[in-house]
């Protein structure tokens, strides 16, 4: 369970992944099932992205939120490419970016902006980031792997490259900026307040949420499956590999673009940044953060790195630090991501076992939280002795106050780490025991 | 014409820094099919460890002993990050050496700050050459030609002249069969990888005093490592050096003369428009030839991408 999706072999295909076609089979019965099941979680999600205004009022979490449910639609489309066709992206900002960049267009096009109502907008942006990605995949997509990566970098950079010498369209330096409220009513909204936005950006988050969902659901969604898997089989099958990966390549940069267009409509400017290999680095953080095995990989990826960065960044100028260190914990040790860590439990939670895991992880991740946490002060005080600026020796960490140029400080967040660890360690061979316990079908303890 | 002698060298010590970083990529591309995307930050390692052990030692100690501490880290890598990596499968090796570059950089940022370093070519060296048509050719520069050639002489020879080279040559096309034959081909896979990163430390070693050394230096060269060698075609050593040159002389000469697309436009028969101010394309018409330098290899990939999809000296598939 552990392991990831993105499989090269035949060996190491899953059994229960294998393609049929038979209606009759107990395959095709399991996803008809799933389908007419998984309604439930839309359901799900619709009312929380309707009440959760009114659950955090302030201004500030509504700007959080438009972003992460952004970057959700992003992630969404670069998993299409990276979980379910195993094409490894480094340059997706640029579809995104390009799709954006149109938009701040259209909307200082005064004429035919006043004739569009708002909602409406992310569409060109999604067919202008569907057009690149045409464009691009024409090449790009003929190989897979590592050449498809080193592609899709080079292009990246000559676009972002470009946004400095094409100014008309990119705008130079200080980009292009517009202004949303332009736009046709829309129902009497002209989305003057970020709760409009927010709306706005919540019901395109589903529309492109479930289409995507539903593309993986199409033949061309489930071949892209079998092309990532074992591309020659899948050509012996009589698919073409390289039109698989165009299809879902243009799907991607579609959905990448309306992700684009709602950045624009919610920032009202575009910059070089939206382009660079900065930004498309980012978004393959978030996804293998989230899991690239799973559909709602992404959006769990998503949630939990925009949290991370407005928090953390306030808290902290190390935070970039510590996102590359867990994006570099989470590709060696849970290569599944957050979605894959969840989905373990699974077949705990069915066979029933889920009680006897309770003390061993108490006893085991709480140490580690703490371990974890020391090791982040002994990183901060290390900074500030190194980098603060001279005389200023007082610094605020853990809501405490103290010299970092003292000893006790350092003997206090050394001494609480090691403790801490050494009982993460002590405990673990306890936790592995507990999990085979629980894994194991059989007598209930 | 004494001009274009002055850029060709130019352009010959850029290519050669580049093929230094590519031939590395290139021998750990061929040893384990993976792309080391960190390759570029170990250059950048290499320069940061030089300039603080030239602070101590000097440059010559600085330029023997940074490469080791960058192959030893190198190895190290593949030792206890890589190959565990590895049973994931080939696109999670690539992400992990995306995110150690993160890291790397972050971790340089947090040891040595945001700030150039005052690494300097050291004295011995800090003199010109000689000079052509008044133009003087630094001391430095020669050097660095030097170093590159024999290194990458020394490399060729090793690969393939020695009985080591023939082990590695082996063990990078039949690693079972190598591995029956009695030798261990883990550490011989974790020796080239420490051989690659060392290359690029020796590549900061040498470059830090010239391009500068600042945490954005990986970043700066790192993609252009990549179109390098795609362009001379995925695991072709030869390639690497062809495509490093041509990569150097084009940038070279692109920044050396100021070549405006308008006068390329015109020279084809094409008029300028009228207003040109108003025109569309009027960025494309004022486009010169050093603003684009920097870019000129990711078009030349995507050109040669588009031909010949397997790189210059690249073989049929891939």
């Amino acid at each position: 369970m552990t392991q990831m999706d993105t499989k090269t072999d035949v060996k190491g295909a899953r059994e229960d992944e294998q393609i049929t076609t038979d209606p009759k089979s107990s395959a095709q019965q399991m996803r008809a099932g799933n389908l007419t099941l998984s309604f439930g979680p839309w359901i799900v999600a619709a009312v929380l992205l309707a009440v959760l205004p009114f659950i955090f009022t302030n201004n500030s979490s509504i700007t959080i939120m438009n972003q992460m449910w952004i970057t959700v639609i992003f992630a969404l489309a670069y998993n299409m490419l990276l979980g379910q066709g195993g094409m490894l992206s480094f340059g997706h900002a640029v579809y995104a970016g390009v799709g954006g960049f149109a938009c701040m267009h259209i909307m200082n096009a005064s004429d035919f902006f006043a004739m569009l109502p708002l909602p409406v907008l992310p569409i060109f942006g999604g067919l202008f980031g569907m057009g690149l990605a045409m464009i691009v995949g024409s090449f790009s997509t003929r190989s897979a792997g590592t050449v498809f990566a080193m592609i899709s970098l080079g292009v990246g950079e000559l676009i972002a490259a470009c946004s400095v010498i094409i100014v008309a369209f990119f705008g130079g330096e200080e980009g292009v900026s517009g202004d949303r409220t332009y736009a046709m009513p829309f129902f009497g909204t002209e989305f003057l307040q970020q709760i409009e936005v927010y709306y706005l950006i919540s019901a395109w988050v589903l529309i492109s949420a479930g289409l995507m969902y539903l593309w993986s659901r199409t033949p061309v969604g489930r071949m892209a499956n079998a092309v990532r898997d074992n591309p020659e089989r899948a050509e012996f099958l009589g698919y073409s590999a390289r039109w698989v990966r165009f299809y879902s390549f243009v799907a991607s940069g579609f959905f990448a673009g309306v992700a684009g267009g709602l950045f624009a409509i919610n920032y009202e400017i575009l910059t070089e940044e939206n382009l660079n290999t900065a930004s498309s680095g980012v978004i393959l953080l978030v996804t293998f953060l989230g899991g690239v095995g799973f559909f709602f990989g992404p959006i769990i990826g998503a949630i939990a790195f925009t949290l991370l960065q407005t928090v953390l960044s306030l808290q902290t100028d190390l935070w970039a630090f510590y996102a590359g260190t867990l994006f570099v914990a989470t590709v060696m040790f849970f290569p599944g991501g957050l979605a894959g860590l969840m989905m373990m439990h699974v077949p705990v939670f069915r066979l029933g076992k889920a009680r006897l895991l309770v003390m061993p992880y108490l006893k085991t991740l709480l140490p580690a939280l703490i371990g974890i946490l020391g090791l982040a002060a002994l990183v901060e005080m290390l900074f500030h002795v190194r980098h603060s600026a001279p005389g200023d020796n007082e610094m605020t960490l853990f809501w405490t106050t103290f010299d970092s140029h003292a000893i006790l400080p350092w003997v206090v967040a050394i001494g609480v780490t090691v403790i801490a660890l050494g009982i993460t360690r002590a405990t673990a061979p306890g936790l592995r025991d507990a999990w085979n316990e629980a894994n194991t079908a059989g007598a209930r303890a | 014409m004494d001009l274009i002698l002055v850029n060709i060298i130019d352009g010959l010590v850029t290519g050669l820094l580049l093929f230094m970083l590519s031939a590395g990529l290139t021998l750990i591309f061929s040893m384990m099919g993976v792309l080391n995307f960190a390759h570029a930050s170990f250059y950048m390692l290499g320069a940061y460890f030089a300039y603080q052990i030239s602070l101590a030692l000097g440059f010559w100690m600085g330029l023997l002993i940074a490469p080791l501490i960058v192959g030893v880290l190198g190895a190290g890598v593949e030792r206890y990050g890589l190959r565990r990596v590895h049973q994931y499968g080939h696109v999670p090796e690539l992400i992990f050496t995306f995110g150690l570059a993160l890291l790397i950089e972050e971790l340089v940022q947090f040891i040595w700050g945001k700030n150039q370093m005052p690494y300097f070519v050291p004295d011995a060296l800090n003199f010109s050459a000689f000079a052509i048509a008044g133009n003087s050719i630094p001391a430095y520069k020669i050097f660095m030609i030097f170093t590159s050639l024999a290194i990458f002489i020394g490399l060729l020879f090793i690969l393939t002249r020695t009985r080591v080279g023939m082990i590695i040559q082996a063990a990078l096309s039949y690693p079972r069969t190598v591995e029956a034959l009695g030798h261990n081909v883990p550490l011989i896979f974790m020796g080239v990888f420490g051989v690659g990163t060392a290359l690029a430390g020796v590549a900061g070693v040498i470059a830090g005093p010239v391009l500068g050394t600042f945490p954005g230096m990986a970043f700066v060269l790192g993609s252009i490592v990549f179109v390098t060698i795609v362009i001379g075609g995925l695991g072709s050593l030869w390639g690497a050096l062809v495509a490093s040159l041509l990569i150097g002389w084009l940038t070279t000469f692109a920044k050396a003369y100021n070549i405006a697309m308008e006068d390329i436009l015109n020279g084809i028969g094409i008029a300028t428009p009228e207003n040109l101010d108003s025109n569309v394309f009027r960025d494309l018409w004022s486009i010169t030839s050093p603003q684009i330098a920097d870019i000129l290899p990711y078009i030349l990939m995507v050109l040669i991408l588009i031909i010949r999809p397997s790189g210059l000296f690249g073989k049929r598939h891939s």
